[in-house]
Formats: structure tokens, sequence, C-alpha cells
């Protein structure tokens, strides 16, 4: 058998690139150099793979479609936020070495890997979807598409938290107690605009999610990969109904009568 | 109890894997009030179900209301070379527009009718639209509303941690040993039963739509546990993978595009699919390039275009064009959606709006605008529709309190899968399995852990710590899936079955001297070398029950039987282990299909 236990590469065109991957743990790290052999189309993924496979098996990072799909493999590359399956080796510069390192919002496992489980105790205290009664006696509903795109822009959301480590309330700040993030400010405004949901997240979002804290900087959606407008179509529709519900006078008179 | 450092917890229904399959199990089985956890080696909502894109298939009629249960229930069969367990295909068929409306309720946003109902989409081997999707990321609504909704049951869910051993205590299980990577401390969960939900296999093979987890550790788990394995031998090759750039070969082109009207040509520019059509299919094709694109906006009275045919023939056909020289300077053969400009108004963002992750996917990793150039594509390894062999009506295997559901169960996709049935195929039998593992776990209880099991496993997945000098576990694997990949792939004959074995034999021979470097915490090397013994055993099993069949069927070609053979109809291959250790494949007799059924699918052909 011919033995091609190398990645498969065109020889013709490869070329060494250096890489600083940060290596360690919650009690500390530092950047490691190593090389990688570069040929067209390779992403940093890739890269990483093959310093694994090859120089270090136990460099530890998260993958899993490898195709965008997944959100998993998030990185800071070259102190940019990005998924490392879609980023290019052609499109970054090689004449300095390309920095990895894990997410800098969380706290760090190993390598490449954080702890992002403080997102997924965030997502468990939104209300959940809560649809009005069935519109037809074989329990479905009538929804048209142009009802719908709203909210399925913000369901192409692929929980890479890319936006979450590039806000500055909870990188900076760490406000991790007082802030949900935008991820889950989109999360929350694809449930508020399902046509068919009929739950009130408003108090919630004024309170305890914190959406105050954001000042529509737009870091987030910067970096999306899906490309949401996380500020514009998520976030400043949500602050709006907040303050329609407690700041403006009559919702609130309104609000008082139905409390009481 | 006392278990050598292991961490123990106690739950009345344990379910491995967090995919469609699995969340929608660990749903139903906590409905009924059982103590569920759910284990998975990623992060919740990173399952390969969140990558399928094309669509679900059940026959809701929305499109056509030609359609329902009775016509997806005969292209199943077809599709599947009746080689299906029908009383899988009969639920399933029956049961899939129910979890579609679930899905729903849950709060899945589908694209929609014109009349503001779920919309459904054409694909290959069913006769009406039938996919109820999302654009082309379907995979990533049903798992997102899956795992929301699911959240709020009480699950208790351990993410980024491994099985690796079913426990049993006389003939029936008692729990599952693995260890978390954050740590990797080991750990056992006690229960009732247990659900295997870890999807396919991948990873054996070189070109691959699979990702990481994909190692057959399910398959695995029940053969060592004692389970029947059966139908190895059918491997889905799907047609479109991407082959260029090398580092994305493999990844897949979903069949959506051809669903929109996409062609398949060769370097002459020739619509190859015409040369060859199956005699199965022969009055469902068009006539020509006209008909075939009424069939692709809903003409009812047109036939399907060629491209829509099954995914084993369209592999085949693709392969042969590459074969005979006419492929693409990539070594695959062109994909064009670009050419439908022609016939829709604002092609360009017809298509992007169609295709939106495709069209991202090709503008970003391969520089292909598709509005406007065509994609090289070529087969690449995509499903299993082999598995742990299960009851159709309870999914449960052969082991006592063991049960299966999703692509790791055998049974409702025969000899090749139809797109879209995977995705129907989690929520149905998702929904059985769970149900029925609760009510077992219920009616017999838990049962003793057997401590000298937990500390033979143990010892054997610590063991390459102390071979400080072995073999890289990498390597191994891949040597491996260049084996896989040259022998045992799309087009298998004797000899190369025979050179195959000789290799997985030696190759397992090395694996039981790898060694890994570093310590226990996040050591993907560590893992490696874990997956490797499950990789090496479902490739021996396909490699074994390729030898078995000497016909060409669905997703099993052999040149050297190239035709179906009338005798292979009467049998499934079921592999098991023997008293001594090896491995045994034995011809199982079909039991006779219902009449009724049988009537359905003569009613059809
Ligand atoms: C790119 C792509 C596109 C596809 N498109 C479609 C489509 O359009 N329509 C369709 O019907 N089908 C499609 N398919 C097929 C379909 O997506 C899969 O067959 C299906 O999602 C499998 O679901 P599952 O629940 O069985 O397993 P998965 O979703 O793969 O989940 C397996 C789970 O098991 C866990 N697991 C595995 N081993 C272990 C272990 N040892 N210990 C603990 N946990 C473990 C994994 O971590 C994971 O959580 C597609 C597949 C791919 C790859
Ligand atoms: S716009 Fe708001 S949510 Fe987004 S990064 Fe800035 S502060 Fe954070
Ligand atoms: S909103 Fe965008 S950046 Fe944020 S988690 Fe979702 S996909 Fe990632
Ligand atoms: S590996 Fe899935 S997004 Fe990168």
């Amino acid at each position: 058998m011919a033995s091609h236990a190398q990645p498969v590469t065109d020889s013709t065109t490869t070329r060494p690139v250096q890489f600083k991957i940060w290596r360690g743990d919650a009690s500390g790290g530092a950047f490691e150099q190593y090389t990688a052999r570069v040929t067209g189309g390779m992403v940093v993924l890739d890269c990483i793979h093959q310093v694994q496979a090859e120089q270090v098996p136990d460099l530890a990072c998260r993958w899993n479609c490898k195709a965008g799909k997944c959100g998993s493999c998030s990185a800071e590359i070259n102190g940019k936020p990005a998924l490392m399956c879609m980023t290019r080796m052609d499109t970054l510069p090689t004449d300095q070495p390309v920095t990895v390192e894990p997410l800098r919002a969380f706290p760090s496992i190993r390598d490449l890997v954080t702890d992002v489980s403080w997102n997924y105790e965030v997502k468990k205290k939104i209300t959940p979807f809560t649809p009005r009664k069935p519109d037809r006696p074989d329990g479905t509903w009538t929804m048209y598409q142009e009802d719908i795109e709203r909210t399925q822009e913000f369901r192409k959301c692929i929980e890479c938290f890319l936006c979450q480590d590039v806000c500055h309330v909870l990188r900076d700040h760490h406000k991790h107690d007082e802030f949900i993030g935008p991820r889950f400010l989109v999360n929350i405004a694809a449930l508020e605009m399902h046509p068919l949901d009929v739950a009130d997240r408003i108090a919630d979002l004024k309170d305890r999610d914190g959406i105050g804290y954001c000042n529509i900087g737009k870091c987030c959606t910067k970096v999306c990969p899906e490309s949401i407008t996380i500020t514009d179509n998520a976030i400043i529709p949500l602050k709006e109904r907040v303050v329609d519900e407690f700041y403006d006078p009559i919702t609130r008179l309104l609000r008082i009568f139905r409390s009481k | 109890m006392s278990i050598p450092e292991a961490i123990v917890h106690e739950h009345d229904v344990i379910v491995i894997g967090a995919g469609g399959a699995g969340l929608r199990a660990a749903i139903e089985a906590s409905a009924t009030g059982a103590k569920v956890a759910v284990i998975c080696k990623s992060l919740l909502g990173k399952a390969h179900t969140v990558m399928a894109e094309g669509g679900m298939a059940a026959a809701m009629g929305h499109v056509d209301d030609r359609d329902n249960w009775e016509v997806h229930f005969a292209d199943t069969m077809r599709g599947g070379g009746y080689l299906n367990n029908w009383v899988m295909a009969e639920h399933h068929a029956k049961e899939a527009p129910d979890r579609v409306r679930e899905l729903e309720a849950w709060g899945a946003v589908f694209d929609r009718t014109k009349d503001g109902r779920i919309l459904q989409r054409h694909f290959g081997g069913h006769r009406y639209q039938r996919l109820a999707h999302v654009g082309d990321r379907t995979g990533l609504e049903m798992i997102r509303t899956l795992q929301d909704h699911g959240i709020h049951q009480g699950l208790d869910v351990y993410m980024e941690m491994t099985v690796i051993a079913l426990l049993r205590s006389g003939g029936r299980i008692a729990g599952v040993l693995g260890y978390d990577r954050e740590r990797g401390r080991l750990r056992v969960w006690r229960a009732g039963a247990v659900i295997l939900a870890t999807g396919g296999i991948g990873k054996a093979y070189r070109i691959t739509s699979n990702s990481w987890e994909y190692t057959g550790d399910g398959q695995s788990l029940a053969y060592e546990a004692g389970a029947e394995i059966m139908d190895m031998e059918f491997i889905q090759f799907h047609p479109t993978g991407m082959v260029w750039p090398p580092s994305v070969r493999g990844l897949l082109v979903t069949e959506g595009v051809r669903g929109e009207g996409g062609a398949l040509r060769n370097s002459e520019g020739r619509r190859f699919m015409w040369d060859d059509i199956p005699e199965a299919y022969k009055n469902q094709v068009a006539a020509d390039e006209e008909e075939a694109w009424r069939y692709v906006c809903g003409d009812k009275n047109a036939q399907r275009p060629p491209e829509l045919l099954t995914r084993d023939h369209v592999a085949r056909c693709i392969n042969r064009e590459v074969k005979a020289g006419r492929g693409s300077p990539h070594g695959g053969v062109f994909l064009d959606i670009a050419w439908i400009k022609s016939r829709v108004p604002n092609g360009e963002e017809y298509i992007k709006k169609k295709l939106p992750s495709m069209y991202h996917q090709f503008m970003q990793l391969a520089g292909v605008d598709i509005t406007r150039e065509a994609m090289e594509v070529g087969p690449t390894t995509h499903y299993c529709m082999g598995g742990v062999r299960v009851d159709g009506d309870t999914q449960m295997s052969s082991v006592p309190g063991l049960f299966a559901a999703g692509e790791v169960a055998a049974g409702l996709h025969g000899a090749n899968r139809l797109g879209g049935n995977s995705l129907s195929d989690l929520v149905v039998f998702g929904r059985r399995a769970g149900e029925s593992a609760a009510r077992w776990a219920k009616e017999h209880g838990a049962a003793p852990v057997d401590n000298a099991q937990v500390e033979s496993e143990t010892a054997r997945a610590l063991a390459p710590f102390d071979r400080l000098n072995g073999e890289n576990p990498y390597a191994i694997q891949s040597d491996l899936q260049n084996v896989m990949q040259r022998l045992v792939g799309m087009v298998r004959v004797q000899s190369e079955l025979e050179e195959a074995l000789g290799h997985i034999a030696s190759l397992r021979a090395r694996a039981a001297n790898c060694g890994v470097v570093g310590h226990r915490e996040y050591n993907p090397g560590w893992h490696t070398a874990i997956d490797l013994r499950n990789l090496l055993l479902v490739s021996e099993m396909i490699t074994k029950s390729a030898l078995l069949r000497p016909e060409s069927r669905g997703g099993h070609f052999r040149e050297d039987f190239p035709l179906r053979s009338e005798e292979c109809t009467g049998f499934n291959l079921v592999a098991s282990r023997a008293d001594d250790g090896s491995m045994n494949i034995q011809r199982r007799q079909r039991p006779p299909i219902r009449a009724d059924l049988q009537a359905i699918i003569e009613r059809m052909k």
C-alpha cells in the first residue's frame, strides 16, 4: 500500500508558514512557535490539525463541521475573533507568524479550548418559545414567508460565541452576571419576533438581562460569521420595546393596571 | 459501591448522543417522568445533525396533494433496494408528518408555501416535492429547536464526555463507562436503559463529509456488548462533495442544488446523467431538459431530471465519467446551478436565497461564485445505512435494555438512504426509542454494575499513556483511512477486500502499541487512540460484510458481481461477536413482507 500518512497536500505550491499558538490552561500559558506546510486553499484549522497530527498530538482545539456550520472552532486569529475553518491562509499576511489563541472572554480550559458553559446557563433562563393556540384543527398554524423573515435571520445563529467574545461588556468589564451578551439578545429577538410566540420577555430584558449595558458599538455585528445584523435588527428593536413598555407613560400606566 | 477512581451518576435512562435522534429520544423519555441523562462528545448543538442541509422528508402533501404515506413508503423501499425493515419504513412514512408539525409547535420556522404552510422541495428518489426545509440549513433548525425545547425538560446534559464501554449485568444493560475531556476523569453512569444515538462511521474513510465524531462508536460499543450489527456493507457515497481545494475535499454540496435545478455536466458540457437510466426508474425520468425544468418548477405532469435519481446511481455515473477521462480539472465533474439564471428572473438573488450556505461555502473556501460558475464535485463518504439491528417497533437491540435510534441504527434505509429520510428518521425513531426505553427501565429497574468490567475497561483506556514510545495514533488513523478509501470504497472487488482485511489486521496490531504524550486533560491524541479501536472494528465489519454479499445493490457495488441478484434480496448480513472473540457474519433470512405493504409497492412500481 502506498503510504499517505501525511494529510493531502499539493506539493507543487507548498510553503512553510510560522505559527504562534497559545498553549496552556487556567493556570496560565504562553505562545509557542510551530511551522506548518501550507498549500493553496488551506484554512487556519487545517494548519492546526497538521501541527496536531505531526508535531504535538495533545494540542487541544474544538471543531466539527469544517464548513462554518457548527460554530465550534472559534478562536482569535492575529488578535481577531474568527472561525478557524473559514479563515483562509491566503487572506493572512505571512511575513510574520500567524497567532492563534483562544477566546479571551471566557475562562481557559486548555490551549485553544475555553469554558463556554456560562452561555448554556444563560440560555436556560430565557423564557422558552410559547406559541399561540393553533390556527387549524390539525394543530398547525398559518405563517407567510414575509412574516418569518425577521426571525429566520436570527435563527441562523450557529452559537460560535464570537460576538460574546468581542463585546466589551463581557470581555473587558466582566459583567457576566448582569448582561447576557449579543448572542442571547439575538436569541430573545428570534423569540420575540417569532410570529407565533406570545410570551413577554421585555421586563427580563431590562432588568435581569441587562440590555441597557449595550452601547450599540456594533463590534458584535462585525464579527458574526453568519452576517446577522445583531445591533440594527435585533438589539435596537428590543431596546425600543423596552422603552415603549417601561418609559412610555401610557404603556407604563397600562402595565400598572395590568399588574393589579 | 467502590469503583476505582470513577465518578458515579445514577439515572433511569442514558442517551448517548445529542444529535436529532438523541435529543428527541431524551425529550420523550423525560416526558414519561424518567430521570434522563444525555452524554455527548461535543458541546450541545454541535452534533452532526447541525450540518444537515437540504431538508426533512415527510409526506405532508402541501405542495403536491398526490403525496401520502404510501407513496413515501414505496419510494423508501425502492430506494433501499427492498432490503429495508418494512415495519420501520411503514412507521417512518406514517409518522414523519406529525414529527415535522411537532417541531413547528416547538418553535422551528420552516420556509413557507404561498398559502402559509410548510414548504416542501424536491430531492432524489422522492416522487413528489416532500422535503420540509429552511433554506439549506435545515439541520441547524432541527437541532436548535430540540436543544432549546429539551433544556427545559429537566434533562441532565453531560457535554464533552465520551462513552467507552457499555456495562452489562447478566444478559442486560446496567450502565455506561466514559471519560470527560476536560479533566480526563473516568465516570460511570448507572441506568435501567441505554439509548445509542451516536451517528455514523465516516472517519473510517479519507474523503468524507463527516466530522471527527464519526468514528463508529455506537456500532462498536453495541457489538462489544454482544448486540447484532446489520447491513454494514451499505455505505452511502454522496455524489456531490467538494473536490477542490484539497483541504476541503469531501465537504458536502447539498442535493438541494440539484433539487433547485442544478445540472451535472462532464468536460464536454454534456448532461451525462441521461446516458444511463436504471430499469426501476425508467418511467420516472424526464425525456429532455425542457421537461426536467418543468418538473423543477412543480409541473405535476413532468418527470424528474436524471440528476435526481438515487445517490448510489448518481455517484457511480460520476465515477464513470471521471474514469473515462471526461472529468473536471481536479478529478470531479461539473455541477451547474448558474444556468438557471436563463430561466428565473433575478436568478442571482434567487440562487443566493435558496442556497445561502452553498453560496457562502464556495465563495469563501474555493473562491467560486456559484451564481456564475459551475462547481467541481465528486463522491464523498457520507452515511452508514447499516448499524445496530433493532426491533422495528421499539428500537430495542438484541441486548435487553439497549436501544438505538438515528444513523447508528440499521433497518429503515436498507441498501441506500434517500436524501431527507435521515432527519425524519431521527425524530420518528428517536421518539419511539425514548418511549420504549423509559418503559423498559421502569419495568426492569436498575441492575448492579460489574466492578471488574469497569476496572478492565479503565485499564484498557489508560494503557496508551504507559507506552511513551508508542506510535502516534494519528498516523495509524490516517493509514486506515487510506486503506478503506482505496480498497473498500465505492467500487469493490474480492481481491481488494481481502487485501484490506490483511491491512486492518496489521493496523490493529499497530494500534495495540500506540502511545500518547502529555496528560489526561483535553488531550486529543489520547482521544484518537481510543477512537481507533472503534474505527478498526467498523472497518472490519464493512469489509467482511462487503465480501459476503456477491451482488451490487444500493451503496454496495461489486465489480466482480455488477448486477443485483434475486437470491440476495432474501437476506441481510448480521455481524456479531463469536464466543472466541472473532467476528461472525451471517446471512439472516428476511421475514416475508406483509401482503398489504407488498401491494402498495406493486401499485407504485
Ligand atoms: C453535511 C451533511 C449534510 C446532511 N444533510 C442531510 C439532509 O439534508 N437531510 C437528511 O435527512 N440528512 C442529512 N444528512 C444526514 C444526517 O444529518 C445525519 O445522518 C443525522 O444528522 C445523524 O443524526 P444522529 O442523531 O443519528 O447523530 P448525530 O447528529 O451525528 O449525533 C451523534 C451524537 O452522538 C455523540 N456521540 C458519538 N459517539 C459518542 C460517544 N462514544 N460518547 C458520547 N457521545 C457520543 C456525538 O457527540 C453526537 O452528539 C447530512 C449529513 C451531513 C454530514
Ligand atoms: S453592540 Fe452592544 S452587544 Fe454588541 S458588542 Fe457592542 S456593546 Fe456588546
Ligand atoms: S450571533 Fe453571530 S457571532 Fe454571535 S453566536 Fe450567533 S453566529 Fe456567532
Ligand atoms: S468547525 Fe464548524 S464552524 Fe468551524
